[in-house]
C-alpha cells in the first residue's frame, strides 16, 4: 500500500512542511557555542565552507569559514539558512509506520526494522529479486553512496538501484565518457582567473552556485569576454559581453554552428587535433551544411550573436567553457555536451592553465555519488558493471563472488515505469523525492500507489514519504562524518557536529542494520565512517576515479584533495590532461560528430508555447528541507510563470493573471509574470515545489538514449488564462505542496 | 564606547553591476544578535518587469551624517573609525527624523519597537578585526570590504567613489561605490 493513509492536509498539519524561523535573539546558545565545527554547506555542488555553531549537541547557527580556498566564507542565502534543519519542529524523531486512516504512528525500530525486512523477503520470494528497487540520492556522502552501491548489490541483491543524479549530471557524464573516457570536470575554478573567453551554457551560476559567481566575476575584471547561452536573461547575463538567447532545444545546432565556423575560418590548433585527437574529419563534415541563416533558424539566436560568439572563442588564447542542466535536460543531452566538447578540442584548450572545461555539478555530492556505484550500470571506481574483469575486481572487495553479483539494472525514471508496469512491487529509497523532481508527476504518483511495499529513509517527511509504509527516521548532513566531491572534483571532509536528534539514527547506521537482517553483516562492518572511506579507497583503485592515495588526514591537512589520486605520495590532480594522455580506450580524445535533431516534443497549433524549467536562488531541488526554511520560503514563495509582454499580450494576460499552463501530461495553474527577460515564444516556471504546484505536472519523461535523463527543459504547452488574479492564500501555502 | 580595535585601512565598496540579487547579505545581516533577525541592508529590484538588474543599499556611513544631525534625542553616535551607530535604544524616541533625512533611505523604523534601526558596519565584527557579514558572505562580491589599494589592484575597470550630489546637498562617505573609470561623483540631479 503506497497509498496516503489520510488527506494531504491532515498529513501537512503534522508532518509540514512548517515554515521554521530563527528565534529573534537567536538560538540558545549562539552567542555562546560549545564549539564551531568546520564543515560544507549541505546544498550544491559548489560545497563551500562553513562553520557550524554547536550548543548541548543542537545547531546554533553558523560562522563564515575563511580559510576555505573555495569560497573564502562567502555563501548563498540557502547556505546562509540552512543550519535551521537541524532544530526544525518537522524533524522526524522516530521510524513512523503508516496507519490506514489515521496517517503515520511513531513505531520502534526493531518493529519498523522487522516489518522492512518481511516485507523485503516476502517481495523478493514471490516476485524475484529485481522486484525489490532502490533509490537514492547524491546529497549523500561518499561513503553512504558507496555503501548503498554495495548494500543494493550484497543485501537486497537487486540490479535495480539508481539515484537522483540520474536527473542531473549524467549528460555530462556520458559525454566526458565518450570524449574523454573519464567524467569530472577538466578543470579546478581557478582556471577561470585568466581565461580570456568564458562560454556558460545553459548554466544559471547566480541562482543555481551563486558562489561560483566570484570566479566569474574576477575573470572579467581581468578583461575577460562573457557568453551566456540562455533562453532567460539570467542575473549572469544582464551583463555579458554577449548574451545568446537560445530557444529551448537548440543547443546542439548553436554549437554545430559554431564549429563550422571554427573549421571555416581555421580557428583551430592541428597540431593538438592532430596528435591528441581522433574523430575530427567526420565531426566537421557532420556540420559542413549547418551556415549561419540554418542556425538563426534552429537556434532562435540572431545570426550575427552567432558570428560574435565563435569569432570571440575562435580567436581566443584561453578559454574556459561550462555548462550545466540547461543543455543536459533533454533527450539529446549527451549530444548537447558533446558538441560543446567538439568546440574545446577544435581549439586544443585545454589541459593548460587557463583553458578549462567542465559541466557544473547541479548536487552537493554530484560528483562523488556518481563514481562509486550509486548507478545501475556502475560498480566503484566508476567502473563499468557489464564489464568481467571490473566485476570480478569488485567482487574480491567486497568478499563475494562474482556471479551473485547483480547486473545492469533500470535508470531511475525506467524504475518508475516499471512500477507503473507492475514489474517492480517495493521500493526502499533514500534521499530522493520523485514525486516533486520527476518529469509527469501525475504517472509518478500512479506509480507510487502501485506499490505493494514502499520504505524511505529521511530526516522529514517529503512529498514521496508520505506515500511510504515506513518511514526510518534517518540524518542530516551535519550529523554524520564523510566525504564529498565537490563540482571541481576536489575531496572535502564533512564533520560530524551533532548526533541525530530524538530516536532518529545515522543513515550509515540504518544501512548497516537492515544489511545485518538480511544476512551480511560480516560484510558490512563498519565502526567508522573512515572505514568505509578506507574501503571505497581500495575498491576505486584503478578505476578512473581513483581515490586510492586519499586519506582523510590528508584531506584535511590540505582543505581537499582533487581526484585523481592514485597512490599515497599524490599530490591530487586539480587539472586533468596535461599530459595529454586522455582515458579512452585509444589514449585520444574523441570527436564526436553531432547532427542536430529537434526536441522530443515541438510546439504546434495545439500546444503552440515552448516550456522550459529550472530554480531559484532560494530553494534547492524538491525542497525537502529549503520549502521547511521561513526565509527562503519568503524570498520565492510560489512558482510563478514567466513570460514575455509581447505573448503576454497575445493572450490579454497582466502581471497576477491566474494562467492554466496544459501540456499533453497535465495542467496547472500558475500566476503569470510578466518580464522582458525571456524569449518570446518560451515560458519558464521553477520545479521546486509539489502537489498543485508541481511544475513537473507538466514536463515530459522522455529519456536521452544514452544518459536517460528525462526532458526537463523542454516541452510544448498552451497557456489558458482563467479570468482570475491569483489569490494571496495560493501564494501562502505553495510550500506545503497541498492539493 | 568599549574600546575598538578597528584596522583603519580597511573600507567598505558597494558593486551594484556585480549583485545577483540574491539575498544572502539580507540573511546573513539578520543574524547579528542585535538586529533581532531583521536585515539592515536591503536589496531589490530596479524593474523587474524590464531587468534583473537589482540594488543593495547599505548604510553609506556619511562623514556628515544627515540622520545624526537631524536626530533631537541625540540617539545616533558616529565613532572615531567614522561609524555611524544605529540608534541608542535609551535615547531614540522613534520619531522618524533620520528616515526623513537620510539621502540614501538606509534608516528605518520598526514600529514594533517604536526605534529606528540601521547599519552599523556590524560594529562587533568590524572593530574585531573581522569582516562585516553581508560583505563576508557575498557569493558576487558586490560588498567587498578591505582596503582602497586592494579593490583598485583587483578591479581595474572601475573606481570607488564617495563623493554624491543630491541636489545642492554634497555627501561625503565612509562607504564607496564602484562607477565606472573616470567617475568622481554621483550627482542626482
Amino acid at each position: 500500500m503506497a497509498k496516503l493513509p489520510v488527506s494531504v492536509d491532515q498529513i501537512i498539519e503534522k508532518y509540514g512542511p512548517h515554515k521554521a524561523y530563527a528565534p529573534k535573539a537567536g538560538f540558545y546558545g549562539s552567542h555562546e557555542p560549545d564549539k564551531l565545527v568546520k564543515t560544507h554547506c549541505c546544498y550544491c555542488g559548489m560545497q563551500c565552507g562553513i562553520q557550524l555553531k554547536v550548543k548541548d549537541n543542537k545547531i546554533a547557527g553558523f560562522e563564515p569559514w575563511m580559510e576555505f580556498p573555495f569560497n573564502e566564507g562567502r555563501l548563498c542565502p540557502k547556505g546562509v539558512e540552512r543550519y535551521l534543519q537541524n532544530n526544525h519542529p518537522d524533524r522526524l524523531l522516530d521510524p513512523i509506520a503508516r496507519v490506514e486512516g489515521k496517517g503515520f504512528e511513531p513505531v520502534t525500530w526493531d518493529y519498523a526494522m522487522n516489518k522492512t525486512i518481511s516485507e523485503i523477503e516476502r517481495i523478493q520470494a514471490k516476485y524475484g529479486r529485481d522486484a525489490f528497487a532502490m533509490l537514492s540520492g547524491v546529497s549523500l556522502t561518499n561513503e553512504k553512496s558507496y555503501m548503498i552501491g554495495k548494500f543494493a548489490r550484497v543485501a537486497l541483491k537487486t540490479a535495480n538501484l539508481d539515484y537522483n543524479g540520474r536527473l542531473c549530471m549524467v549528460s555530462a557524464g556520458g559525454g566526458n565518457k565518450k570524449a574523454f573516457g573519464l567524467d569530472r570536470s577538466s578543470n579546478s575554478w581557478a582556471d577561470l582567473a585568466h581565461a580570456e573567453v568564458i562560454i556558460v551554457a545553459g548554466a544559471n551560476i547566480s541562482e543555481t552556485f551563486p558562489t561560483l559567481t566570484h570566479y566569474i566575476w574576477q575573470a572579467r575584471d581581468n578583461g575577460a569576454k562573457l557568453i551566456v547561452v540562455d533562453p532567460r536573461v539570467i542575473p549572469l547575463a544582464r551583463t555579458a559581453d554577449l548574451h545568446l538567447p537560445i530557444r529551448p532545444g537548440g543547443d546542439s545546432a548553436l554549437f554545430a554552428a559554431m564549429l563550422k565556423i571554427l573549421v571555416d575560418n581555421d580557428w583551430l590548433d592541428h597540431d593538438f587535433i592532430e596528435s591528441y585527437t581522433s574523430g575530427f574529419q567526420e565531426t566537421i563534415d557532420a556540420v559542413k551544411d549547418y551556415d549561419l541563416d540554418w542556425a538563426e533558424e534552429h537556434t532562435g539566436i540572431p545570426k550575427q550573436k552567432i558570428l560574435e560568439a565563435a569569432t570571440l572563442w575562435g580567436k581566443a588564447k584561453t578559454s574556459f567553457l561550462l555548462h550545466a542542466r540547461g543543455i543536459e535536460h533533454h533527450t539529446k543531452g549527451v549530444e548537447n555536451v558533446l558538441s560543446c566538447i567538439n568546440l574545446v578540442l577544435a581549439t586544443g584548450r585545454i589541459g593548460k592553465p587557463y583553458c578549462g572545461y567542465g559541466t557544473i555539478t547541479g548536487q552537493g555530492n554530484g560528483q562523488g555519488g556518481r563514481e562509486h556505484g550509486h548507478k545501475c550500470d556502475q560498480l566503484p571506481g566508476n567502473r563499468d558493471i557489464t564489464n568481467p574483469e571490473h566485476r570480478q575486481y569488485i567482487a574480491e572487495v567486497w568478499g563475494i563472488d562474482e556471479k551473485d553479483m547483480p547486473g545492469k539494472g533500470l535508470t531511475a525514471y525506467e524504475q518508475i515505469e516499471a512500477i507503473h508496469r507492475g514489474e517492480i512491487k517495493g521500493l526502499i529509497s533514500i534521499c530522493f523525492n520523485p514525486l516533486v523532481s520527476l518529469p509527469n508527476n501525475n504517472f509518478v504518483r500512479e506509480a507510487l500507489e502501485k506499490l505493494e511495499f514502499y520504505i524511505c529513509i529521511d530526516s522529514f517527511l517529503s512529498e514521496t514519504a508520505r506515500h511510504a509504509d515506513i518511514v526510518l527516521a534517518g540524518s542530516l548532513h551535519e550529523e554524520e562524518e564523510g566525504t564529498v566531491t565537490t563540482a571541481e572534483g576536489r575531496v572535502v571532509k564533512i564533520n560530524e557536529a551533532i548526533t541525530p536528534p530524538g530516536n532518529a539514527r545515522r543513515d550509515g547506521q540504518i544501512l548497516m542494520e537492515l544489511a545485518k537482517r538480511l544476512g551480511v553483516e560480516n560484510k558490512f562492518n563498519y565502526a567508522t565512517s573512515e572505514d568505509i572511506f578506507n574501503e571505497l579507497r581500495v575498491a576505486s583503485k584503478g578505476g578512473t576515479a581513483d581515490y586510492f592515495g586519499i586519506t582523510y588526514q590528508k584531506v584535511v591537512d590540505n582543505m581537499g584533495i582533487f581526484w585523481p589520486c592514485p597512490s599515497l605520495d599524490h599530490p591530487g590532480t586539480p587539472r586533468l590532461w596535461e599530459d595529454r594522455k586522455f582515458k579512452t580506450p585509444d589514449g585520444k580524445a574523441h570527436f564526436n560528430p553531432v547532427r542536430y535533431r529537434p526536441a522530443s516534443e515541438v510546439t504546434d497549433k495545439d500546444y503552440p508555447v515552448v516550456l522550459t524549467t529550472g530554480r531559484v536562488v532560494s530553494q534547492y531541488l524538491s525542497g525537502t528541507s529549503t520549502r521547511r526554511i521561513g526565509k527562503l520560503v519568503d524570498q520565492y514563495p510560489e512558482p510563478l510563470l514567466e513570460i514575455h509582454p509581447k505573448l503576454a499580450f497575445q493572450y490579454g494576460i497582466k502581471d497576477r493573471d491566474l494562467i492554466t499552463v496544459k501540456t499533453r501530461r497535465g495542467e496547472a495553474e500558475f500566476p503569470a509574470q510578466v518580464v522582458e527577460t525571456i524569449r518570446a515564444d518560451t515560458v519558464f516556471i521553477p520545479y521546486h515545489w509539489g502537489g498543485v504546484h508541481a511544475a513537473n505536472q507538466l514536463t515530459i519523461g522522455n529519456l536521452d538514449p544514452i544518459s536517460k535523463i528525462p526532458e526537463f527543459k523542454v516541452c510544448a504547452c498552451q497557456l489558458i488564462p482563467t479570468g482570475k488574479v491569483a489569490s494571496a492564500l495560493t501564494t501562502k501555502n505553495a510550500y506545503q505542496s497541498g492539493v | 564606547m568599549p574600546e575598538t580595535n578597528y584596522d583603519q585601512e580597511m573600507a567598505f565598496f558597494v558593486d551594484m553591476q556585480r549583485c545577483i540579487g540574491c539575498h544572502a547579505c539580507e540573511m546573513a545581516c539578520a543574524e547579528c544578535e542585535t538586529n533581532g533577525q531583521e536585515s539592515m541592508i536591503h536589496v531589490n529590484y530596479v524593474n523587474r518587469a524590464v531587468s534583473v538588474q537589482t540594488t543593495v543599499q547599505v548604510c553609506m556611513h556619511c562623514e556628515n551624517p544627515a540622520c545624526a544631525n537631524v536626530c533631537p534625542a541625540d540617539a545616533i553616535h558616529q565613532d572615531d573609525f567614522g561609524v555611524v551607530h544605529s540608534s541608542n535604544t535609551s535615547r531614540c524616541i522613534g520619531c522618524s527624523n533620520c528616515v526623513l533625512a537620510c539621502p540614501f533611505g538606509v534608516p528605518k523604523k520598526m514600529e514594533e519597537a517604536e526605534l529606528m534601526m540601521k547599519c552599523n558596519m556590524c560594529y562587533d565584527r568590524t572593530s574585531a578585526g573581522k569582516k562585516p557579514m553581508c560583505a563576508t558572505v557575498c557569493p558576487s562580491q558586490a560588498l567587498y570590504y578591505g582596503t582602497r589599494e586592494e579593490i583598485e589592484r583587483m578591479r581595474p575597470n572601475s573606481v570607488p567613489v564617495n563623493s554624491f550630489k543630491f541636489g545642492n546637498q554634497e555627501v561625503k562617505t565612509k562607504v564607496s561605490i564602484m562607477m565606472p573609470k573616470g567617475t568622481h561623483q554621483l550627482v542626482i540631479a
